[in-house]
């Protein structure tokens, strides 16, 4: 065998391919939800390569400058550089929006193991409240969260966390209930291995699979969540960078034309989000062969 | 005399998936005379289902024809256009399903689904007059009249088979194809069942091309029978002579498992193997793999089709 | 019938521990929570006898469990209470804006209906080809544009660029809705009174919020009744349906797509809560006075009784279109009611 870089880059590239040609349409949108991501968090670690301006700087350029030139979006009535604030802002909307994700999943899925796992008056309790919560409208649970806790980053965070909570507790619960009735946990159980074996070897490594394109399909919603909070004026102080923000302030220049306030953030926003529900849908559609026959 | 209604002739039927193309029927001649009850048996996955909704081109995308004739009173239905296929449709060949509870939509009321079958192909006639023949149609199955009304879930297997049967004759067709029509049935209603369809046949003079893996309903019901193995015939003859004189060893080893309390069997004995992966089937015969009595030829050529005793048997042995 | 009538009561009997649970999570989150509704609505410098008699009238000296107790009292009187910024009922400020929250989220849903139905059904029947890739594309993609920003593109193309639609409020500056205001739809309105002028006005300022609305939630229509249409139309009363003779287009979209659409009814509970909270961001967008704005202007002006009257009555809409919802389901399918 030959393990020259030139080599292992060729097999790389031939087993990606072969991906490709096993799961057809599905592999190519994973892999474009995956470069999507992996460029914009690349951006918000690194961006001073991307550009030079900085985004608190009001006086980049001239005022509402049309994009061209030095200034590739453009410039803010503040004359702040926009491409600077779509840049920076990346860090703030990817911040919350992982963040967020992984604090709901951590509460949802112990909560939905303890509950389909225990069972009982604690299973029926816990079911009824998340159900409950589960279809009232996410937005307004987390307008209520945000102006109750006010402005800062970890506030938005908990705000938009709480609303994803049910979401997993009730995928984890439904699966659990079902784990534990297979054939196989019986048998485990008559050889006497303990519950919290049983959780942690059986029921564990069977829910993450489901939880982890969910979580991707999660993120995408948490960012529309945080820039629509932002949007509405909510959850962050104005001294953050972010999309959501400036997009609510190019609002007041849309009716004078200045298109760029607006367009740019937007696009980002979707841009995103869009990254991670392809790479969400990718995953589900590899990740649940049963899906493949459609 | 020229009483051949169906003449199907080295059909292909594929169905090509992400690794490649199943062959589901791969080269079937078969011909069918009137009012003759053909059974057709094999395990599931060897085409016969597949056969069968090839005849009324109800193939599912991506399953196509590939290469063939099905000649129906003489004309080809492969070539057909679609309006003409439909027309063939429900009018001049029915065909009924394994679960009748699912083979029912379970939205509309039977009356409803009759009403719109008897509309489609008979333009003018109105409601009430469908009505009236549905209803004539289910005293004759011994339904009454007022389970027109009702919708499938509120019935028996048994009732709900017989009302899909009604529905496939109520615009007499000269063909039926029954793809494992009792299977979903108890063992008291599928003999009720059987007995009907052998009236029905006699009645309507229908044809009736019976698919099915159950060798004991072929029985008793069948004038002649083919087995099919992994897309292709194995063997075709009359009812009896397959039962008594099989001549391929997959016939032999097809009446072996299967328990019979008139044939004097010394005991079950299972096939070995499973049926044939059809993306890559084997070359030569395609039960060649499983066969007891395999040759050198078998691995390396196909067999035709060979006459011996009446029978028609793709073997090497008969050649 | 009487099985049917048998079944919604059940059904709404059910829905009183959703309400109550709803109910005490908005009492959880507006009275526990850190910070004090007072203090902040006076502002940090108010004294604190007035603050503490402030808090005496509103009740919020009692014990929490008797706070709760009088709180659900009041909500079972259909009372909210009264502002605390303004001199009015909190029933009387919802009653003024909800109609206009209804008729968009109503023109909303119509509109995603249509073409979310339409498309993914004609998607399922034409599976694998061209135009079901394309449609998919337009479902996922249509889904990551947010509802907010998609309206301020739409009052940029339609209401800037091409300057052929309003891009705010309900009617225009020559159309007094004082003139025929009565139940506060103004589709109603207008047609009641047959000013037709006015219901042309009225309709022209629905036709971006609502197509804004409506469009987002296509996508997630068209993946359901994709999804759902593929599982229909491999079930084998479809292929029974086309063995016995009958045209094809009659089989997907008659046949089929009402099979289809039961698990899309049962679905539409929780569409309704992504449509509400999809209005209150198209009501931003459009200056559309409604439920939205009332909530996030009584936010800014920390008018906490409002607050948590205009969550209330989101609350009781979700828990009664549910209700609705699974009511029709029993009623499209006789399964269920027997």
């Amino acid at each position: 065998m030959n393990y020259s870089p030139a080599s292992a880059l060729a097999r790389g590239f031939s087993s990606f391919t072969k991906m490709g040609k096993k799961y057809g349409v599905e592999w190519w949108i994973l892999v474009a939800g995956a470069v999507i991501v992996l460029g914009i968090v690349f951006m918000a670690a690194f961006p001073d390569i991307f550009t030079t301006f900085n985004p608190y700087d009001q006086a980049a350029g001239p005022q509402l400058a049309p994009p061209g030139g030095e200034h590739l979006m453009g410039t803010d009535n503040l004359r702040r550089d926009v491409w600077a604030r779509i840049v920076f802002g990346s860090q703030t909307i990817l911040r919350v929006s992982v963040l967020a994700a992984i604090i709901s999943s951590l509460i949802g899925i112990s909560m939905g193991l303890l509950s389909g796992f225990s069972g009982g008056i604690l299973d029926r309790i816990l079911s009824l409240i998340m159900d409950s919560v589960y279809v009232f409208p996410g937005l307004i649970l987390a307008i209520a969260f945000a102006a109750m806790f006010g402005p800062g980053v970890i506030n938005i965070t908990l705000a938009v966390s709480v609303i994803y909570i049910p979401t997993y507790f009730r995928l984890v619960r439904g699966q659990t209930l079902s784990i534990k009735q297979e054939l196989y946990i019986e048998a485990a159980r008559a050889i006497g291995a303990s519950s919290s074996t049983i959780l942690r070897e059986y029921i564990f490594p069977n829910v993450i699979a489901t939880t982890v394109v969910v979580f991707t399909l999660n993120v995408a919603d948490a960012i529309m969540i945080e820039a629509a909070l932002t949007y509405l004026g909510l959850g962050l102080p104005p001294s953050v960078v972010d999309w959501g923000m400036d997009l609510a302030m190019g609002k007041k220049f849309l009716p004078s034309g200045q298109w760029w306030l607006i367009t740019f953030p937007g696009i980002m926003i979707s841009l995103l989000a869009l990254g991670f529900t392809m790479l969400g849908e990718g995953l589900a559609e590899i990740l649940n062969p049963r899906l493949l026959e459609r | 005399m020229n009483n051949t209604i169906l003449d199907i002739q080295d059909l292909k039927v594929e169905f090509p998936i992400n690794i490649g193309t199943v062959r589901a029927v791969d080269g079937v001649s078969l011909k069918l005379n009137q009012g003759e009850v053909m059974g057709l048996v094999g395990e599931s996955g060897c085409g016969k289902s597949t056969l069968g909704f090839s005849i009324l081109r109800l193939l599912r995308p991506p399953g196509r024809i590939a290469s063939g004739r099905i000649l129906y009173h003489g004309r080809d239905i492969v070539s057909m256009d679609e309006k003409e296929v439909l027309k063939l449709r429900g009018r001049r060949i029915a065909m009924i399903f394994q679960d009748p509870l699912t083979s029912l939509n379970p939205l509309f009321s039977i009356g409803r689904q009759f009403v719109e079958t008897l509309q489609t192909h008979e333009k003018g006639i109105n409601k009430k007059q469908a009505i009236l023949q549905a209803e004539s149609m289910l005293e004759s199955l011994g339904i009454s009249k007022e389970r027109l009304q009702e919708f499938p879930h509120q019935m028996s297997g048994g009732m709900r088979q017989r009302i899909m049967i009604g529905m496939g004759l109520i615009l007499n067709p000269d063909l039926l194809i029954a793809d494992e029509p009792t299977t979903s049935l108890d063992v008291i209603v599928e003999a009720q069942f059987l007995d009907l369809l052998a009236d029905l046949c006699r009645q309507y003079n229908l044809t009736i091309i019976l698919i099915t893996h159950n060798l004991g309903n072929v029985a008793q019901l069948a004038d002649r029978i083919t087995v099919m193995y992994g897309g292709t015939l194995a063997e075709v003859g009359l009812s009896g002579d397959i039962f008594h004189t099989p001549l391929h060893p997959y016939t032999q080893g097809l009446l072996a498992s299967i328990p019979n309390i008139k044939l004097d069997q010394p005991e079950l004995s299972p096939m070995e193997g499973s049926p044939p992966d059809l993306v890559n089937p084997p070359t030569g015969c395609v039960f060649h793999p499983r066969c007891p009595q395999v040759m050198d030829i078998c691995t390396r050529q196909r067999p035709p089709a060979f006459q011996k005793n009446g029978h028609q048997v793709s073997c090497w042995l008969y050649r | 019938m009487r099985h049917l009538a048998k079944y919604i009561i059940t059904r709404t009997l059910l829905t009183i521990p959703m309400v109550l649970i709803l109910l005490s999570i908005v009492f959880l989150v507006l009275r526990i929570m850190p910070g004090d509704p007072v203090s902040s609505m006076l502002g940090g410098h108010a004294p604190e006898k007035v603050i503490e008699q402030k808090k005496e009238e509103l009740g919020l000296n009692e014990p929490m469990a008797v706070q709760y107790v009088s709180y659900l009292w009041q909500v079972a009187h259909l009372d909210l209470g009264e502002s605390m910024v303004f001199k009015q009922r909190v029933t009387t400020a919802i009653a003024d804006k909800l109609p206009a929250t209804i008729e968009l989220t109503a023109c909303g849903m119509i509109i995603t209906l249509i073409l979310g139905v339409f498309l993914g059904a004609y998607a399922a029947d034409r599976r694998r080809q061209v135009q079901d890739s394309m449609i998919r594309l337009y479902g996922i993609v249509i889904y990551c544009i947010p509802v907010y920003w998609l309206g301020l593109m739409l009052q940029l193309i339609f209401g800037i660029w091409l300057d052929v639609m309003p891009i705010a409020g309900r009617t225009g500056p020559r159309v007094f809705a004082s003139t025929f205001e009565q139940t506060g739809f103004y589709l109603i309105d207008t047609l009641l009174i047959r000013d037709f002028a006015a219901l042309k006005d009225v309709m022209i300022h629905l036709t971006l919020p609502a197509f804004t609305l409506g469009l987002t939630l296509s996508g997630i229509f068209i993946r359901l009744t994709r999804a759902n249409m593929l599982d229909v139309l491999k079930a084998d009363y479809i292929i029974a349906a086309e063995a016995r003779g009958i045209r094809h287009s009659r089989i997907v979209y008659r046949h089929a797509l009402k099979n289809a659409f039961i698990p899309i009814l049962t679905m539409m509970g929780l569409q309704v809560a992504l449509l509400m909270a999809g209005a209150i961001l198209t009501e931003t967008t459009f200056s559309w006075p409604g439920m939205g704005r009332l909530l996030l202007e009584r936010i800014y002006l920390r008018d906490y009784p409002t607050i948590q009257g205009v969550i209330i009555v989101f609350a009781l809409i979700v828990a009664g279109v549910s209700l609705v919802v699974d009511i029709i389901y029993a009623m499209i399918d006789p399964r269920i009611r027997y």
